[in-house]
């Protein structure tokens, strides 16, 4: 078959700007071949390059004594002690999830899940957060249906318990849904596997699946606003196999095991140009590929088709020669592909052959390190118009509200659809806080949550980041967790608008400043830019992931509230309703400011928490909804009823930051308070765990008649 | 007392098994499906939940023909114990040790929560530590849940005290809200619900400790 000529059509069908490609002629020297065109177009695009954020990104904290590997390689790696680690990283999916619900939001899970294993862990634990547009947006329907059931359906098969995640809709999503997933796993840390090759005329190895037609081109479409022609692009998503990433996890450890690999890189986006260029770059190789080699699903493939598949289920590898025979009996075993498709050069070069023919020979530096690096304009985000009046309503019909929509009832139907217990070591599932599971055959566990509040994002970028670790923060603690470190996931619009990349800007020094101040680093991430459809932006959404470690599980702050438990709260509460839940549900409105975050207080308050544990029964933080919400929360997940004092807007739906409801009984309360005096924290008495009707101030309503509103409402709309 | 776990590339729960039995004190083994024998001696087979051939096709058929399989028969047919969860319920109807078929569930939705289940019938090895029609709460989850057989073989297995366990809240449209059967022995048991995921207060409660801690004694009774 013919390649195509080089046209200027052909070149911004890549999504190349003209400064690109001018680029690529000045470190060639001559017209690139078509499939090297199509290796630039995935090296340099958004998705893989970073080329819009990497300034930015750099400004982040990422080290620390728990710190084992920070970014750049396929997940963070942190030390839990006793010479294990957990491996974590969060990661979007967003444009494929929209076009294809089920298989996008089903390889999103897949890839998270291999970036974790490709380091040498065994995945324990994954989350999902999920933003929808409007309930009504005749898309919504059909996308939460695809997507959680291709999140439960490649997690389930897989045989990792999903332990938690969010949630969430807004207009604003009604183009551009997200689909971001986390996964952890557990790793000897003296056994982690990196990405740097090493030694010259070694042999490059493709293990797992074979390379299909699927997903060619998908990290560009991945770095492209949308328009009417979406669905034009449907063939670019992949098309995943949970059964033989299972095999391809069990191969890949067996593997490790044997000592035959030196380095190891899963095949994402970009597939095997993108795993083979990081390979060789972070190693200052050059490498050889003879994809006539490649193990292939269709017939005729083209080099480029091979170079730009992203045929899910695959890994490459740089081998130990004398192991080969070893390494091949395990693959066999799982009977799985193993193929020898190339070899390590001593010189910077990418020589891509097919049956001899040369494809592609480029600088491979030139691919990776020397990718462009933009410092896009940015504007800062105007301050928040102050908050208009809020009317007083009956606190009850404003519990109501929140209940009955679909961002704070419950998620049970969602979370039903995920297996949260295989692996038999989950001592918290989803549906209230983090999720904790237990580190197989010790007496520690670890805490993961996922958190953003989209709304307080695009009204303060700067406050927003900072609420979206400080949540993070505090839903860790609430369970007993000591937090250790973050992963974000960073989901914006157009970032060649200013204001969009002012909200970027923003939200990146925020996160930075609460996770320094919190000691929580960053160890892995992903941004997706361009989540725009007809010019109209997402909500700014920064997701968080973060992971805590409880060092003996019997110290897990439960959720066990009783009959004539005290609610005590811990922080300062001054009334915040600017851009709250309350407003936005039952005024549908989005104005004032996001409340702002005071870092030392929530050190301060999480370490009084932690060092008072012994009083306290259980504990949940406070964010959207504020104190009703939080104290309904923990009292319907007991069964109990619930009288707060207070019955103003401010007291009840106020969303100041750094605050936690805690049940107890009263002996403990009354030791809680002194300690509170002795360490200067605010922490008061504001009602009882008590009967079976919830009371707000003056107006009450049945428990039963609230849970199930909170219990219903999300099947109601959905199911 | 010794057991084997068999291990298929899709298995996903049979860490959790061989961790129950051992915490019973049985000495389990991992037997790889490829193998063609079970180990001398065994006294149980436990078959364990996941996917096992990434059940593309009807769940558990291909499993059903996997080499070890034929011996997992051949036990049973001695007289042998086998225990099949989840997964393992669904090979077992598809070998044929069990009668009936694992549909997909009546809400087509996979089911991930801990429910209520009632104790049939405390005449075997693996309920005798029961209360006859004591509720206990076990987690399942599955896809394929939905238990189903002719008119006549849910009768004979009623009539003969055959349902091990049923829903107190059916979750999946099981007929007769069956949750796990017994074989005409009393020695091949399969159910969707996960014993193994409630051995452990710390983690999913402890109403299936009881099925595992009397496992050992009554095996060696039987």
């Amino acid at each position: 078959m013919q390649d195509p000529a080089i046209t200027p059509d052909l070149i911004e069908a890549h999504g190349l700007k003209e400064n690109e490609y001018a680029e690529i002629l000045r470190l060639l020297n001559r017209e690139p071949t078509f499939t090297e065109l199509g290796i630039f177009s995935a090296m340099w695009n958004e998705h893989c390059s970073y080329k819009s954020s990497k300034k930015w990104l750099r400004t982040l904290p990422t080290t620390g004594p728990q710190v084992i590997c920070g970014p750049g390689e396929n997940a963070g790696v942190v030390d839990i002690g006793d010479g294990q680690a957990v491996v974590f990283k969060m990661e979007s999916h967003n444009h494929p999830s929209y076009i294809e619900p089920y298989q996008g939001a089903a390889t999103g899970v897949g890839g998270i899940l291999r970036d974790v294993f490709t380091m040498g862990a065994r995945p324990i634990a994954a989350m999902n957060s999920l933003s929808f547009g409007e309930p009504a947006h005749h898309k919504t329907r059909q996308l939460v249906h695809g997507v959680v059931e291709g999140v439960g359906g490649y997690g389930n098969c897989f045989g990792v318990p999903t332990v938690g995640g969010e949630v969430r809709f807004h207009a604003a999503y009604n183009g551009n849904c997200l689909v971001n997933a986390f996964a952890a796993g557990l790793a000897d840390a003296d056994k982690i596997f990196y990405s740097a090759a090493s030694g010259v005329g070694m042999p490059v190895v493709y293990l797992g699946a074979k390379t299909g037609r699927d997903g060619v081109g998908g990290a560009t479409m991945a770095s492209a606003e949308f328009d009417e022609t979406i669905e034009e692009k449907r063939p670019t998503v992949q098309v995943g196999d949970p059964f033989t990433e299972k095999r391809l996890m069990e191969a890949t450890l067996e593997l490790m095991q044997t000592g035959a690999v030196i380095s190891i890189q899963d095949m994402g986006a970009a597939g095997l140009t993108c795993s083979a260029v990081e390979m060789g770059d972070k190693g200052g190789l050059g490498v050889r590929l003879d994809l006539e080699k490649v193990p292939c699903r269709e017939e005729n493939m083209t080099a480029y088709e091979m170079m730009l598949s992203e045929s899910q289920e695959r890994m490459l590898m740089v081998l130990r020669p004398e192991k080969e025979a070893e390494a091949k009996a395990v693959f066999d075993k799982w009977d799985l592909d193993f193929a020898i498709v190339g070899e390590t050069l001593p010189e910077d070069r990418f020589l891509i052959q097919l049956n001899g023919e040369t494809k592609a020979d480029l600088p491979l530096k030139a691919l990776s390190g020397t990718a462009p690096e933009y410092d896009r304009p940015w504007e800062p985000t105007p301050e928040a118009e102050p908050l208009a009046d809020v009317p007083e309503i009956d606190p009850i019909d404003g519990l109501k509200a929140l209940l009955a929509s679909p961002n704070y009832s419950s998620k049970q139907w969602v979370y039903e659809q995920y297996d949260s217990q295989v692996m038999a070591d989950t001592n918290r599932g989803p549906g209230l806080g983090s999720g904790i599971i237990r580190v197989h055959g010790t007496d520690k566990a670890l805490a993961f949550t996922s958190d953003v509040t989209p709304r307080y994002v695009r009204a303060n970028p700067v406050e927003g980041g900072k609420q979206a670790v400080a949540e993070a923060y505090r839903n860790l603690t609430a369970v007993g967790a000591r937090p250790l470190a973050t992963t974000d996931n960073l989901n914006f619009g157009n970032p060649e608008k200013p204001e969009i990349m002012g909200q970027f800007v923003g939200a990146i020094q925020g996160i930075g400043e609460a996770c320094s101040a919190l000691d929580m680093p960053i160890v892995s991430g992903n941004v997706s830019l361009y989540n725009e459809t007809d010019g109209q932006g997402i909500l700014p959404t920064p997701t968080i992931g973060a992971v805590g470690l409880i060092d003996h599980i019997d110290n897990i702050i439960g959720k066990d509230v009783r009959e004539g438990h005290v609610a005590l709260l811990l922080g300062e509460t001054t009334g915040h309703l600017g851009q709250s839940a309350l407003l936005a549900e039952v005024f549908n409105r989005e104005d004032g400011d996001a409340p702002h975050v005071d870092l030392e207080a929530e050190k301060r308050h999480g370490d009084f928490i932690r060092e008072n544990r012994e009083y306290i029964i259980a504990c949940t933080d406070l964010s959207d909804g504020g104190l009703a919400l939080a104290a309904f929360e923990l009292a319907e997940a007991a069964g109990v009823g619930l009288v707060l004092d207070a019955g103003d807007m401010g007291t009840l739906f106020g969303e100041d930051q750094g605050r936690y409801l805690i049940a107890c009984n009263f002996d403990q309360a009354e030791a809680l308070i002194v300690a509170a005096g002795h360490a200067g924290v605010p922490l008061d008495s504001v009602g009882r765990f008590v009967g079976d009707t919830v009371r707000l101030g003056g107006s009450s309503a049945p428990l039963e008649e609230l849970s199930a509103v909170y219990r219903g409402s999300f099947a109601d709309l959905f199911a | 007392m010794r057991a084997a776990v068999i291990v298929f590339p899709g298995s996903n729960c049979d860490r959790d098994m061989a961790t129950a039995l051992t915490a019973a004190g049985l000495d389990v083994t991992m037997v790889w499906h490829k193998d063609t024998d079970l180990p001398a001696g065994l006294d149980l087979v436990a078959l364990p939940g996941g996917f096992s051939f990434g059940d593309y096709l009807r769940c558990g058929a291909i499993a059903a023909n996997s080499p070890i399989c034929r011996s997992v028969k051949a036990h049973a047919e001695r007289g042998g114990f086998v225990l099949g969860v989840c997964n393992g319920f669904q090979i077992l109807t598809e070998t044929g040790l069990l009668p009936g078929a694992l549909l997909r569930n009546a809400g087509l939705k996979y089911i991930c929560r801990t429910t209520p289940l009632s104790v049939a019938t405390t005449d075997s090895v693996y309920t005798s530590a029961y209360e006859k029609g004591a509720q206990i709460s076990i987690p399942i989850a599955h896809h394929d849940g939905n238990y189903t057989a002719d008119a006549d073989t849910v009768a004979r297995l009623q009539g003969e005290d055959r349902v091990a366990f049923t829903y107190a809240e059916n979750p999946n449209g099981s007929m007769s809200d069956i949750a796990g059967v017994l074989s005409a022995n009393r020695r091949v048991l399969g159910m969707m619900p996960h014993p193994e995921r409630a051995a452990d207060e710390r983690h999913g409660g402890t109403d299936g400790a009881p099925f595992f801690a009397h496992l050992t004694q009554a095996l060696s009774d039987a």
